[in-house]
C-alpha cells in the first residue's frame, strides 16, 4: 500500500515538475574560452549568472565552452538549437557566419551574436563600445609613459580590435604627441604563455606600459614582474598585478542578457542591433589605482567618462587622418557607427600595417 | 641591436622553449622504446593543475612539484597498463588520455582559477632541462639499459628472445615520459605564466610530439629543434614590435609545417626512415607470439 502511494506521489511530482518547466525558456551560450579565463568569457558567464538570478525560474541556461571559431561552432550552435533552446548567445566575432548558417535552419530559435554586424529576422547583434574605455586608458597611458613607448598585444585583425588600437592611440597622442605604440599580433585570443612572451618582448623593447586585447591576465602579470605599468582586459584584474594594474575596461553584459531573455519570455523579442557604451552601463572602468595614478589624472579620467556618457566627448573626433594622410573624419565631425563597425585601417601616427 | 636587447630576447626564448624540451625529451624516450603516447597535452594539463592546487593549499613548492610528478606517474601508469597489458590501440588510448586530461584538469581547477600565486624562478628548470637532454643522450647511446630500451623499440620480439623484459622496460619509459610531461605542465603553471586557467598549455603537447619527429628521435636534435621553434616564435614577435610586417598565422603553423617537411624527407628514403624511427613504434607486443 505504502509503495503504491509512493508511486502515485512520485508520478504526480514528475507531472508537477514538468508543468513548471513547460513554459520555461531555455537559453544557451557558446563561449570561445573557458568561463575561468578571468577575461572575455568570464564576463559573459557573469552576464549569464546575472540573467539567471534576475529571471529566476522562468528560464534555464546552458553553455558550451572552448568552441573553436570554425566548423565546430556550427555543430555546437546546432546542438543547442536542436535541443530546444529558445535563445542562443554566440559570444565571439568569428561565430558570425556559423550563427547565420544555423539560424537559417531554425527560424523559430532566436540568436544573439556578439560583436558582429550580420543580422536576420531571428538574429540580433550586440556589442559594447569598448573603444570608449580605450580612449580613457589611452589618455592615461599618454600621460604616464616615461619612455613614450607603449606595448600593445592583440589577437586578430578584426574591426573591434583595430578600433580599439585607434581609439587608444588618438587619445594617447592627443596628450603626448611623441608617444609610439608597438603592436604584436598573437593570432589567438587565449594562450597565457604566448601572451606573457609578447608582453616580455615589448618590455624588452622599451615599452613601459602594456595594453592587451587578449583574454588572459598573463600580460598584466608579466608587467608586474618586470615592474612596468599595465591595463587589464574585460574584467578587473587588479588581484593578479596589484602594483602595475592602473585600471581595466570591464564588459558588463548582465542587464542586456536579462532584458533579451525577458523579451523572449514575454514574446516581444525582435531582431535589432545594440551597441552600448558607458552611457548604458555596458562598459565600465575598474577602480583607478590610487597608488599608481596621480589624483588629478584620475579626476581627468572620470571627467572623460562623464563627457563620453553625455556626448560632449567622442573617441573619434575629427580631424582624423589615415596612414596615407587622407582625411577620413572632418574637423567638427565624429566617425559614424558605420565607419566604426568596419574599421580596418590604422590612423596616422601608428607604425606598421594592418595585417591582411 | 644593443646587447641588452639581445640578452632580453635570449632570456624570453629560454623561458618559452623549456616546456617543449621537457615534454619532448620524455616522449622521445617513450617512443624509443616503441610506444607512441599522444596524451602529452592531457598529462601536461593535469601536471599543471595538480602543482598549482597543491601550491595554493600548502604554499610549499616542494610538495607541489612532488604531487605534480605523482600525477604524471599515475596517469601514464594507467596509459601503460591499457596499452601494454590490455593491448589497446596506442593512438586511440593516447588521444583519450589527452581528452581525459583536459576535462580532469578543468574539473580539478574549477575553484582555483584566478587565485594569484608567487611564481617560481624559471632558471632552475631551464638548467635542469639542459642536463636532462645530456642525460638522455648519454643514457640512450652509452649505457646498457639505454641500449635495451632501444632494442625493445627496434624489435620487441628479438629483445624478448634475448631475455629482456619488454613490458617492464616500456612501463618505465612511459612513466618517464609522463613525469616529463607533468614537469612541463608544472613549469607552465608555476614559472612561465604563474596561474591556472583551463587549457592553458594551448597545444604545446602537440608541438612537443611534432618535435620528436622533427628531431628524428635524437636528443640533441630535439634540443636544437625546440630552440628553433621557440626562437622563431619570439623573433617574429620582436620583428612585429619593431614594425616589420609578417604573416603571423604562418608562424603559428611553422612547427607543424617543419615536421611535415621532415617526415616527407625521411620517408622518401627507406634506409633513412629505418635508421631514424624505432621500428616497433606503435606495434603492440604479446609475449606468446
Amino acid at each position: 500500500m505504502l509503495r503504491k502511494i509512493l508511486t502515485i506521489l512520485s508520478f504526480l511530482a514528475v507531472i508537477s515538475v514538468s508543468a513548471v518547466h513547460a513554459d520555461q525558456k531555455k537559453i544557451g551560450f557558446i563561449y570561445i574560452g573557458p568561463p575561468g579565463d578571468h577575461g572575455w568569457t568570464y564576463m559573459h558567464d557573469q552576464g549569464r549568472i546575472y540573467m539567471e538570478n534576475a529571471l529566476g525560474d522562468s528560464i534555464s541556461t546552458t553553455y558550451i565552452e572552448n568552441v573553436p571559431e570554425n566548423a565546430d561552432a556550427v555543430r555546437a550552435i546546432r546542438k543547442l538549437a536542436a535541443s530546444g533552446h529558445d535563445l542562443i548567445f554566440t559570444t565571439s566575432f568569428n561565430y558570425m557566419d556559423q550563427t547565420l548558417e544555423v539560424a537559417k535552419e531554425f527560424p523559430d530559435v532566436k540568436f544573439e551574436h556578439a560583436t558582429g554586424f550580420k543580422r536576420m529576422d531571428n538574429v540580433s547583434t550586440y556589442s559594447a563600445r569598448f573603444y570608449e574605455g580605450r580612449t580613457i586608458i589611452g589618455h592615461i597611458a599618454g600621460k604616464m609613459t616615461k619612455t613614450n613607448t607603449i606595448g600593445y598585444i592583440v589577437s586578430f585583425p578584426i574591426p573591434e580590435v583595430i578600433r580599439g588600437i585607434n581609439a587608444f592611440y588618438l587619445a594617447a597622442a592627443k596628450v603626448n604627441p611623441d608617444v609610439k605604440i608597438k603592436i604584436i599580433w598573437n593570432y589567438s585570443w587565449y594562450d597565457p604563455g604566448k601572451e606573457a612572451d609578447a608582453a616580455n618582448t615589448l618590455i624588452n623593447q622599451g615599452a613601459d606600459i602594456i595594453v592587451q586585447h587578449t583574454d588572459s591576465y598573463a600580460p598584466c602579470q608579466a608587467a608586474e614582474k618586470a615592474g612596468v605599468l599595465a591595463f587589464g582586459q574585460a574584467s578587473n584584474q587588479e588581484a593578479f598585478c596589484p602594483n602595475s594594474h592602473m585600471t581595466s575596461i570591464e564588459d558588463i553584459w548582465g542587464p542586456y542578457y536579462a532584458a533579451k531573455a525577458q523579451a523572449v519570455v514575454d514574446g516581444t523579442w525582435s531582431s535589432e542591433d545594440t551597441w552600448h557604451g558607458f552611457k548604458d552601463g555596458m562598459v565600465e572602468m575598474s577602480p583607478y589605482n590610487t597608488k599608481l595614478l596621480p589624483l588629478d589624472l584620475i579626476l581627468e579620467a572620470k571627467n572623460m567618462e562623464t563627457a563620453i556618457e553625455n556626448g560632449t566627448l567622442h573617441s573619434f573626433e575629427g580631424p582624423i587622418y589615415n596612414q596615407a594622410g587622407e582625411l577620413v573624419v572632418k574637423e567638427g565631425e565624429v566617425a559614424d557607427d558605420g565607419m566604426l563597425a568596419s574599421m580596418m585601417f590604422y590612423v596616422q601616427g601608428i607604425d606598421g600595417e594592418v595585417p591582411q | 641591436m644593443s646587447i641588452e636587447l639581445i640578452i632580453g630576447i635570449l632570456n624570453i626564448v629560454l623561458i618559452s622553449t623549456t616546456p617543449l624540451v621537457f615534454a619532448g625529451i620524455g616522449e622521445l624516450v617513450t617512443e624509443k622504446s616503441g610506444v607512441l603516447n599522444l596524451g602529452l597535452e592531457g598529462l601536461m594539463l593535469v601536471g599543471a593543475v595538480t602543482g598549482f592546487i597543491t601550491l595554493v593549499i600548502t604554499g610549499n613548492y616542494f610538495y607541489s612539484l612532488f604531487l605534480s610528478i605523482i600525477s604524471g606517474v599515475i596517469l601514464s601508469g594507467i596509459f601503460a597498463f591499457l596499452v601494454l597489458n590490455l593491448m589497446t590501440n596506442q593512438i586511440a588510448t593516447g588521444l583519450a588520455l589527452t581528452i581525459f586530461g583536459i576535462g580532469l584538469s578543468a574539473m580539478l581547477g574549477k575553484k582555483f582559477g584566478g587565485t594569484p600565486i608567487d611564481g617560481l624562478n624559471p632558471y632552475y628548470f631551464i638548467v635542469i632541462s639542459f642536463l636532462l637532454v645530456f642525460f638522455v643522450a648519454y643514457f640512450l647511446s652509452k649505457t646498457k639499459t639505454g641500449l635495451i630500451v632501444r632494442a625493445v623499440g627496434e624489435n620487441h620480439n628479438s629483445a624478448y628472445a634475448l631475455g629482456y623484459n619488454v613490458i617492464k622496460t616500456r612501463y618505465l619509459t612511459i612513466i618517464f615520459g609522463g613525469v616529463m610531461s607533468s614537469l612541463a605542465g608544472y613549469y607552465i603553471s608555476i614559472c612561465y605564466a604563474p596561474m591556472w586557467q583551463e587549457g592553458m598549455t594551448a597545444g604545446r603537447g602537440w608541438i612537443a610530439l611534432a618535435l620528436v619527429v622533427f628531431a628524428t628521435w635524437k636528443p640533441w636534435r630535439l634540443l636544437v629543434g625546440a630552440y628553433i621553434f621557440g626562437g622563431v616564435a619570439i623573433m617574429q614577435m620582436n620583428l612585429q614590435a619593431i614594425g616589420v610586417k609578417l604573416p603571423g598565422q604562418f608562424f603559428n603553423m611553422m612547427p607543424y609545417l617543419a615536421t611535415i617537411i621532415v617526415l616527407v624527407f625521411i620517408s622518401s628514403n627507406k634506409l633513412r626512415l629505418k635508421l631514424s624511427a624505432p621500428s616497433s613504434l606503435n606495434i603492440p607486443f604479446a609475449k606468446n607470439q
